[in-house]
């Protein structure tokens, strides 16, 4: 639905509640620092999506109209990709303030599947499978490529080496969906004779929990992973992206 | 995603031991040493390349040294002629369309008309194959390829190394 722009504002009617909480969470989001240059808005792709832009958005929090903020989907279609504060000359933050938007929703009044990602890896992984699959098809995957490629019959994917220099995360999608996805990077580093390990805990590396809003679920989520390498002993945490 | 882990780890000033590293970086480093040998000859065909910038790793992560480490490796692996920069690049690429949990949150028609722009960046540049090193990244090239009627491929960087590998 798009933003009926044009209609007049009563200004002295609008309560800010928006801008309030997300200044007193985030001290430095600077809202009123915009200079509505629009150098944002210019070099976004999302800018026009439900009638709205980065510019646009900071407008609503700056005039307080809270009900177009908590109702529009546009804060899903921004990617947080922070082009916008990359150019803005202010420094503002545009993509964290989306991000305490998306917070202020109840979990919901939020796009299902994205909340429950996030509430997949908080269980263990965001695709929601069970560890002992993952640890099943790494090694049932490393099989078939050591029976049927000669050259390879040596090729490790090695699970909980304790000590190990490097730790490597594994994005769900490959054991969930695409397992062969994982044999030319397990190749590569057999290649370049690392010493690697994967974890049967904590293992994914999508890391979803950054975008529902609740910066609770993120940290936990990074503390668990950061746990996890520090109990392997591993002194270098790879991500494969 | 490489700036989850990066940021949650500055933000929540949590305790942890170890380096956090793209295997990207490493790609390079590897190349560079000498311990990952690659060689381009297997492209005699002269299949074109080009690549995507992850946000969450360039612009929001390392920034343009990891955009340069991701073109010296695939120039390595594809041969230098063989590959097509896009524009704008590294730290000013536009994203895909899928990240922020574009992908997840199924505003399909919002996150298609979004990634308008990086379909037609990328055809611009004429290549057959885009390299995305990222999850959401390739998820969404895919889909907005096959949406607009593309005809280039969308590809991870880790097939290309293995081919490229002596």
């Amino acid at each position: 639905m798009a933003m009926s722009m044009a209609n007049t504002i009563d200004i002295a009617s609008l309560s800010r509640q928006v801008k309030g909480e997300i200044e007193t969470k985030f001290p430095e989001a600077h809202i009123d620092f915009c200079l509505t240059c629009g150098l944002c808005a210019s070099g976004c792709p999302a800018t026009g999506l439900e009638g709205l832009d980065p510019r646009k958005f900071l407008r609503l929090l700056a005039l307080g109209q809270d009900e177009e903020l908590r109702s529009t989907k546009w804060i899903y279609s921004c990617t947080n990709c922070m082009r916008c504060a990359y150019v803005c000359p202010m420094n503002i933050d545009v993509g964290r303030l989306v991000m305490l938007v998306r917070g202020m929703r109840s979990k919901e009044e939020r796009p299902t599947n994205l909340q429950k990602s996030c509430d997949l890896q908080k269980a263990s992984n965001s695709t929601g499978i069970p560890n002992s699959d993952f640890v099943w098809v790494v090694g049932d995957v490393l099989e078939e490529v050591r029976e049927e490629e000669p050259e390879w019959a040596d090729l490790q994917a090695p699970m909980d080496k304790q000590g190990a220099m490097f730790y490597l995360n594994q994005n769900a999608k490959e054991p969930t969906v695409e397992p062969e996805e994982m044999v030319p990077l397990w190749k590569i580093l057999h290649k370049v004779g690392i010493d690697w390990t994967y974890s049967s805990e904590w293992w994914d590396g999508a890391n979803y929990c950054l975008f529902p809003g609740d910066p609770e679920d993120w940290e936990y989520t990074v503390r668990k992973q950061a746990e996890t390498v520090d109990a392997l002993g591993c002194p270098t945490y790879i991500n494969t992206e | 995603m490489y700036y989850a882990t990066l940021e949650g780890l500055r933000r929540f000033d949590i305790p942890h031991k170890f380096e956090f590293v793209s295997i990207i970086t490493l790609y390079a480093q590897w190349i560079r040493e000498g311990r990952l040998k690659v060689d381009p000859a297997w492209n005699i065909e002269g299949l074109k390349f080009t690549v995507q910038d992850p946000c969450k790793l360039v612009r929001q992560g390392i920034g343009d040294p990891v955009a340069e480490d991701l073109r010296f490796v695939i120039k390595q692996v594809v041969g230098e002629e063989n590959f097509i920069d896009v524009w704008p690049n590294k730290s000013n690429n536009y994203c895909c369309g899928g990240g922020g949990g574009a992908l997840q949150s199924g505003f399909v028609d919002n996150r298609r008309t979004y990634g308008k722009f990086k379909f037609d960046q990328l055809t611009t540049t004429g290549a057959d194959v885009v390299i995305t090193p990222c999850h959401n990244c390739h998820g969404q090239v895919m889909d907005i390829c096959d949406h607009f009627g593309g005809t280039f491929k969308t590809t991870h960087l880790w097939n290309w190394i293995v081919k490229a590998m002596v």
